[in-house]
């Protein structure tokens, strides 16, 4: 099923569909139950894995509070080793740089490997619209592009896809014979993308790290498409968000050992690219060119705040959507962003303003469990927390949306007689006393079914709860109640 | 000890029964149990949804009721109300004042599991039951309180019980206040897989330290006409031949 017209604004609508798919539901379990339980065991190889996580965290910190200074390290550093940097205040002005760098080359096709800041710029219509074809030769992402979507995970972008779903793909774009043997799917995957390897003159990625130190990006992956795309090309466009900087090389050896655990259950990926520059000698093989794109587009902002500058620590491992039970759920093109679960829920807010993705905060039943699996401590209920509370009251101190959203009437009322009527004890017992006598009107054998209809207009939250689960009634005498009795007892 | 009781709002107008099994268990293991009946709700709804302004107020006011008595120790049967408690300083960010009280109170506060294990340094009640149970650990407790083996242990120890874990069971039960009628279809869609596992786990009996869990999960097992039970662990540890 294609959800590429989903946005955060239908986050409700788009959930929805997705639990009616039973295909996405088969598919979301292969996740919760490989890379979870993949997960749990392997950082048992890691000593003191609470410890490195806060040894990430601290580094994350450090460098986000002096982030201008450690991108500047950067960036020189970069540019001395032959690097061109390019500054880009917005996706668009990204996709622009890179469309005209794309462009000086006369190339008309570039290759790509998988990055999701790619994604969220828009970059291959950008690419599109310049008459430039862009090939994503990762292999989940190949797919997605075959089938005219977007990611539905971080890390695994065609999660959401079964194995015969592909198949069936393969036949009507390929043009191969109905096969589901796992290995002839990649072997063709693999012959084709290496054709188109052989012709590309540019080749476009991503960043995992960027050091500050030595001006080296480095980039995680297990198929090697990485490591052609950055090396086979003439000219290598890397586009990194601000947020990517860390300040030393060695900071490398926590991060490491963090993100393949966290994001694949891995020790270690099959390949990691340190790039420096450019190379030393004209007879190596790599490009004659390399540039990096760095990219605020609303990072910037988010610095501001204490609650919100931890979105930009994240590494982007996919943890806390696999844990997460909302995404396990309804996957990823639920969400409506290039950034799904919790992290999504929390990024794309602070990304393309509050006010176009109201849902996503609300969208987690604050269990916490993303935090619990996050490797750099990212407190992401609090995140949440924080934009509930900028949605409705705009009273949590942050500057990411900059005129209060109006909250839901109906809700924004039944909060304010809560705390109107709970806080006097008196009001608080005649209102149990009252549901007491309204709920004669529904209840049936001491608990209240599917009120349907009427009721379910009337008072939406009953209707919500009850079209799936039977609702308690109010006892018929409260605690207060008995424990007065217990203590006219005593006396 | 003298030990205030916070019931909650929940307990004390849906279940009052685990509010009367907390007061017996707390004095069964001597405790002197006093209950302000100016108390009402700890704001977790308010604060929850984004209305922080209301929140604030319920926060004042459960810190200026609770901060007047004489008692040693706040004890909830709730999990996720204590951590409410435990987040209360969070709303006074430039309020210097309310945030030392907050904190004070928040130190005082425990779930009862967390209180008669770590505090009271009890694990064996005296309770009997004759029920095959299993733990849901509800997430409030488990990830802000770090609350774990102390029910298990509290629960282990019940005389005649069977205790079988099971599957998934730090995995939420989908309730998460105001989000379980918001997005109704989805805390649906989690709260059945909850329902799967102990159902799977073979237990007649499913046992957390929060009533918010247990309405949900229960009012699922009602509408499926499982034969499953729901109980509050105050109502087990209370629990007598």
């Amino acid at each position: 099923m294609s959800m590429t017209h989903a946005t955060p604004e239908t986050f409700d609508r788009n959930a929805r569909r997705a639990l009616a798919d039973p295909i996405l539901h088969r598919a979301l379990r292969n996740l919760a139950d490989n890379f979870v339980v993949r997960r749990r065991n392997v950082i048992l190889s890691v000593d003191d894995w609470q410890g490195l996580r806060e040894r990430a965290r601290s580094i994350k910190e450090e460098t986000l509070l002096r982030l201008d200074k450690y991108l500047e390290q950067f960036t020189e550093n970069a540019a001395k080793a032959g690097t061109t940097i390019h500054w880009a205040r917005d996706g668009k002005e990204a996709c622009e740089i890179i469309v005209a760098l794309v462009r000086a080359t006369n190339a008309k096709m570039v290759v790509k490997a998988k990055s999701m800041t790619g994604e969220e710029i828009l970059l291959n219509e950008a690419l599109e619209e310049a008459g430039i074809e862009p090939v994503e030769t990762d292999l989940g992402e190949w797919i997605i592009q075959l089938a005219g979507e977007t990611p539905s995970h971080i890390v695994v972008p065609a999660i959401h896809k079964t194995k015969q779903q592909i198949a069936e793909l393969f036949v009507e774009k390929v043009g191969i014979d109905k096969t589901e043997n796992v290995d002839v799917l990649t072997q063709t995957a693999r012959k084709i993308l290496r054709e188109r390897f052989a012709e590309a003159e540019v080749g476009i990625s991503g960043v995992n790290f960027g050091v500050a130190e030595t001006g080296t990006i480095l980039i995680l992956e297990n198929e090697g498409n990485i490591r052609m795309t950055t090396s086979l090309t003439k000219t290598h466009i890397a586009i990194m968000g601000i947020e990517k900087v860390i300040p030393q090389l060695a900071d490398l050896d926590v991060f490491l050992k963090l993100l393949p655990r966290s994001g694949t259950g891995q020790r270690l990926t099959a390949y990691q690219s340190l790039i420096t520059g450019l190379k030393k000698d004209a007879e190596d093989i790599g490009p004659d060119e390399f540039h990096v794109v760095m990219l605020d587009n609303g990072r910037s902002r988010m610095l501001a705040h204490r609650v919100t500058r931890q979105s930009l620590a994240c590494i982007r491992c996919g943890a806390c959507l696999n844990a997460c039970p909302v995404y396990q759920q309804v996957g990823g093109h639920a969400y409506g962003s290039v950034y799904p679960g919790p992290i999504g829920a929390v990024i794309t807010p602070q990304l393309i303003g509050l006010s176009k993705a109201k849902q996503l905060p609300y969208a987690s039943s604050l269990c916490g469990a993303c935090r619990e699996v996050c490797p750099v401590k990212i407190d992401i209920p609090e995140l949440l927390l924080h934009l509930r509370a900028e949605i409705t009251e705009g009273s949590a101190g942050g500057t990411t949306v900059k005129a209060r959203l109006k909250p839901k009437f109906a809700e924004s009322l039944a909060f304010k007689m809560y705390g109107l009527a709970w806080s006097k004890p008196a009001w608080y017992e005649f209102g149990a006393k009252v549901s007491r006598l309204m709920q004669r009107l529904v209840a049936r054998d001491g608990k209240i079914g599917n009120v349907g209809g009427l009721i379910s207009r009337l008072v939406p939250p009953l209707g919500a709860w009850t079209a799936w689960r039977d609702a308690p009634v109010v006892a018929p005498k409260s605690f207060r109640e008995m424990w007065r009795d217990k203590e006219n007892d005593a006396r | 000890m003298k030990v205030a009781l916070f019931v909650t709002c929940l307990v004390d107008q849906l279940c009052p029964n685990v509010g009367m099994a907390t007061v017996e268990v707390l004095e069964r293991s001597g405790c002197e149990v006093t209950f302000d009946e100016r108390q009402t709700c700890c704001g977790q709804p308010a604060f929850n949804t984004g209305y922080r302004n209301e929140a604030k107020k319920f926060a004042k006011r459960f810190i200026k009721i609770f901060e007047n008595s004489d008692m040693d120790a706040i004890v909830s049967p709730s999990g996720s109300c204590t951590a409410m408690v435990k987040h209360f300083h969070e709303l006074f960010p430039d309020e210097a004042k309310w945030r030392e009280r907050a904190e004070n109170i928040a130190a005082k506060t425990h779930e009862l599991s967390g209180f008669l294990v770590n505090v009271l340094g009890v694990d064996d009640v005296g309770a009997v039951s004759d029920c095959k149970m299993t733990w849901h650990d509800a997430c409030h407790g488990l990830r802000d309180l770090g609350i774990h083996d102390e029910p298990r242990r509290l629960l282990k120890n019940v005389k005649g019980i069977e205790f079988v874990e099971m599957e998934n069971a730090d995995v939420c039960c989908g309730f998460g206040g105001t989000f379980s009628v918001k997005y109704p279809e989805i805390s649906a869609g989690i709260l059945d897989n909850k329902i799967e596992m102990i159902e799977k786990s073979g237990a007649d009996t499913v046992v957390a330290c929060d009533a918010s869990c247990l309405m949900q999960i229960a009012g699922r097992l009602s509408r499926i006409g499982s034969r499953v039970q729901t109980k509050h662990i105050a109502e087990i540890l209370a629990s007598r031949e």
